[in-house]
């Protein structure tokens, strides 16, 4: 099966690959371009686990093929933070504990940017209703919901500093 | 199915091109077309069935499935005519591509058709509304789906389009069975179109699952009303869903409320119709009991909402 060229932005940076048409962008990130940090968990979109942005719209990297990245803008937890500097969202999650076995951790982080680009100031209901679809088997949420809340918070005070 | 081979049509044109070959199959052709994106086409040939693609948020994981069928994934997000969204005075023309996120985030949809965007926002976690769309949910004819009893009850119609011209179909008469609609080889679903309700007229649609978030409906119903200066209903629209092997307009449930003010009585006789009208099946999600029962509960309730929404708009 003849593979197909896309080029794409991942990022940031520009991006080309070569996939065959049935290739998942999650098989892409993960298999061809070695960005492992979005993770496989259910591969049916139920998990959030492989969360990415597309366009900037949050998705599951399982539900896009890697063809439709042709042209496209493509964010991963890849592009969050810095190896230097962690991005708010990583500090808080790390303070409040809000992470075991770390499995759903990047797709979480991925999902709080994107929600918190949407809303700066959710209520704990509305965070809680925006990551429905990041779904967590250790932590029971408590912690995860309290670090998006205090990062909410402490982007807000940043945000305030600035202005 | 096994995706041997991927196009994205930029126009509607180019797509019904690229149906016309594939469904004409007689001659083994490639179904490279002569757009921009030819170059990600290959070896689609007369075996080769086209799966039509819009959000993918069924498709894909179909395509996971154990059949080995080669298939062509034609990507209907490229074509700009069929992922906007027209809110006019004559009403709604929405490109049934366009993703429940974005649809549910247009200005002045909520306003006009409330049951409509409550239908569309239930569909799947955020990341699944970043994909998943009302024109995919429709033809992808789940019993379940949420948009087409919210469709029904607001009384949509369906633009398909093939090389033979164009088509309307009302919503509840394009799906004819569990996963089945009246979509023939060759066609497409151009785009959805909804008259714009009068002052007065309000729709509302509400669904049941044993969760908060992230279900699929054991039983959902949309309805529509409109009443006039004097509080009495002069027509209505109740449809149910995931109580029968397609959503049901229910003409018997309608009946009960227009002449009315869509007082307790004329209300429960409308949910005891919709009940009487399910045939429901006995699953992991409830009994057809269970199901019938709630249905008649939820007609009752999305026609309180719709009546006051409808008395809210006059």
């Amino acid at each position: 099966m003849a593979k197909l060229h896309i080029s794409t932005s991942i990022n940031g940076e520009a991006t080309e690959f070569l996939c065959e048409p049935h290739a998942t962008l999650l098989d892409v990130l993960r298999n061809d371009l070695q960005l492992t940090g979005t993770k496989e968990g259910c591969g049916s979109g139920d998990c959030g686990a492989c969360s990415v942005t597309v366009d900037g719209r949050l998705t599951c990297a399982c539900l896009v093929l890697g063809v439709e990245a042709q042209g496209r803008e493509i964010g991963t937890i890849e592009g969050v933070g810095s190896s230097d500097k962690l991005s708010v969202i990583q500090e808080k999650f790390l303070e409040h504990a809000a992470l075991q076995c770390g499995i759903c951790t990047p797709g979480l982080i991925v999902s709080t940017q994107a929600l918190l680009q949407q809303n700066p100031d959710p209520s704990e209901e509305q965070a809680r209703y925006f990551l429905a679809g990041n779904l967590c088997r250790c932590t029971g949420y408590d912690k995860i919901i309290r670090a998006v809340l205090d990062a909410a918070a402490t982007l807000r005070a940043e945000q305030q500093g600035a202005a | 199915m096994a995706v041997v081979a991927y196009n994205a049509p930029q126009s509607v044109e180019e797509a019904i091109d690229l149906l016309a070959t594939l469904s004409a199959t007689s001659a083994a052709t490639s179904a490279a077309t002569s757009s921009a994106t030819s170059a990600a086409t290959s070896l689609a040939t007369s075996t080769t069935r086209a799966r039509l693609m819009a959000g993918g948020t069924d498709l894909i994981i179909q395509t996971k499935s154990q059949s080995t069928e080669p298939v062509l994934v034609v990507d209907l997000k490229h074509i700009a005519e069929m992922m906007s969204c027209d809110l006019g005075a004559a009403g709604l023309s929405l490109g049934p591509s366009m993703c429940c996120a974005e649809f549910t985030a247009q200005a002045g949809v909520r306003d006009v058709y409330p049951g409509l965007v409550e239908a569309a926002d239930l569909i799947g976690s955020t990341q699944v509304q970043g994909r998943a769309s009302i024109g995919g949910n429709l033809c992808n004819s789940s019993p379940a789906a949420d948009t087409i009893p919210a469709l029904i009850a607001v009384g949509a119609q369906c633009l398909i389009v093939s090389a033979k011209g164009e088509r309307t179909v009302a919503v509840e008469d394009f799906v004819t069975g569990v996963g089945r609609n009246c979509l023939q080889p060759g066609e497409l679903l151009k785009r959805i179109l909804i008259h714009r309700p009068a002052a007065g007229s309000r729709d509302a649609y509400l669904r049941f699952i044993p969760r908060t978030e992230m279900d699929i409906a054991v039983a959902g119903a949309g309805v529509s009303v409109t009443l006039d200066q004097q509080g009495i209903c002069t027509a209505a629209r109740v449809a149910i869903g995931a109580v029968a092997p397609t959503a049901l307009l229910v003409a018997q449930a309608a009946a009960a409320l227009v002449g009315t003010r869509l007082d307790e009585a004329a209300v429960a006789a409308a949910g005891a119709a919709a009940a009487a009208a399910a045939s429901p099946i006995t699953d992991r999600r409830g009994t057809a009991d269970y199901r019938r029962q709630i249905v008649a509960v939820l007609v009752k309730r999305a026609t309180n909402i719709a009546k006051q929404r409808a008395q809210a708009s006059l």
